[in-house]
């Protein structure tokens, strides 16, 4: 099979888009993905609300090693979550935030994903989540 | 007859179920001792590897298996099959075996990308053939990466049970309290299978997983 190329690769400068949460949420998990990966082939770094399910965070693992072996210049992905810690709530919160979880999807969390060509690291701990970008 | 039937069904998968193996499967990203593990188990209680261990990241790029591996702790004694996986990483690059530590050239180097790449795919194809999964991390590097959190989360989703090994406990850096404080609901065991400091401990917490199994 012919390998595509990906024409943006390599390109600088850093372009954020900022997805909520509804973009995605009536997509199955296939079409999520690929809308996600559709971006970040574009070069861009999804800044989404919420979080995906964690099947569909493996599955995106899996899609993302496919692309890496067919489409020249793609290295893969830097994904990172940041949620509340459901430790540091009490239980009143919890309650409250797992209705509106069940209700809305979790939108407590932010998933920032982006190509690793453009992205070098991100680290994070307890408190914070640095993007180091190349 | 209904109470009886449920009786002879509950003792006859008792019965098998403590017969069957345990697929015990090692998870985690590259580099964080997951095939040392494997093979200090398997040298333990069969007197061999399971599979070759090197400094370079995505050494193993197959899911690598030892069948009836007998643990015994305590005078008890389960049966494992031991599925040491490829590490789970959401990038690879093949310029990374390139550098000084690795010494590849162009070629080797992107045919061990892309063997990294189907090993990766092929551990999250297993996942679902586990009766328990142990999830290695370097003790010594931040454990909070999306790639850990997100093999917990998978395992919780499937309802499989969990232990964490914080490995490389020999390294100064270690820290072993910072990869209990990133996973507070999990049990987590701190080793070095390099050295087999902490081995019966880890043991000790096999048993308890296999239980859960």
């Amino acid at each position: 099979m012919a390998k595509k190329k990906n024409k943006k690769a390599g390109s600088n400068g850093l372009t954020l888009q900022f997805m909520p949460f509804s973009e995605i949420a009536k997509l199955n998990s296939l079409d999520r993905i690929k809308k996600l990966l559709k971006i970040i082939l574009n070069n861009k770094v999804v800044v989404l609300q919420g979080r995906l399910k964690a099947d569909e965070e493996t599955r995106l693992i899996e899609d993302t090693m496919i692309m890496v072996g067919n489409i020249s210049g793609f290295k893969g992905v830097e994904l990172a979550v940041i949620s509340q810690d459901a430790g540091e709530i009490g239980k009143f919160q919890k309650l409250k935030f797992g209705l509106a979880k069940a209700l809305t999807g979790a939108h407590n969390s932010l998933t920032i994903i982006g190509p690793a060509t453009i992205i070098k690291e991100m680290k994070k701990d307890p408190k914070k989540l640095e993007m180091m970008i190349r | 007859m209904k109470i009886l039937k449920n009786f002879a069904k509950r003792m006859f998968s008792l019965f098998f179920r403590k017969k069957k193996e345990i697929s015990l499967g090692f998870y985690g990203p590259p580099n964080a001792g997951k095939t040392s593990l494997a093979n200090k188990i398997c040298k333990d209680w069969t007197g061999e590897d399971l599979g070759t261990v090197s400094n370079i990241p995505h050494e193993t790029r197959n899911v690598q298996f030892k069948e009836e591996v007998e643990i015994k702790y305590k005078e008890k004694s389960l049966k494992f099959k031991l599925v040491d996986t490829p590490g789970i990483a959401t990038k690879v690059d093949y310029e990374d075996f390139m550098k000084k530590r690795m010494k590849m050239n162009k070629k080797e180097a992107q045919k061990r990308a892309k063997e990294a790449t189907k090993g990766i795919i092929e551990s999250i194809q297993w996942l679902d053939d586990m009766d328990a999964v142990i999830v290695v991390v370097d003790a010594s590097i931040n454990p909070y990466s999306q790639v850990n959190v997100t093999i917990v989360g998978n395992l919780v989703a499937r309802k499989i049970p969990v232990l964490i090994v914080a490995n490389k406990i020999d390294l100064k850096k270690a820290d072993v309290k910072k990869v209990e404080a990133a996973f507070p609901e999990y049990d987590v065991v701190g080793i070095s299978a390099k050295s087999g400091k902490n081995i019966n401990e880890f043991y000790e917490s096999v048993f308890k997983l296999a239980k859960k199994a």
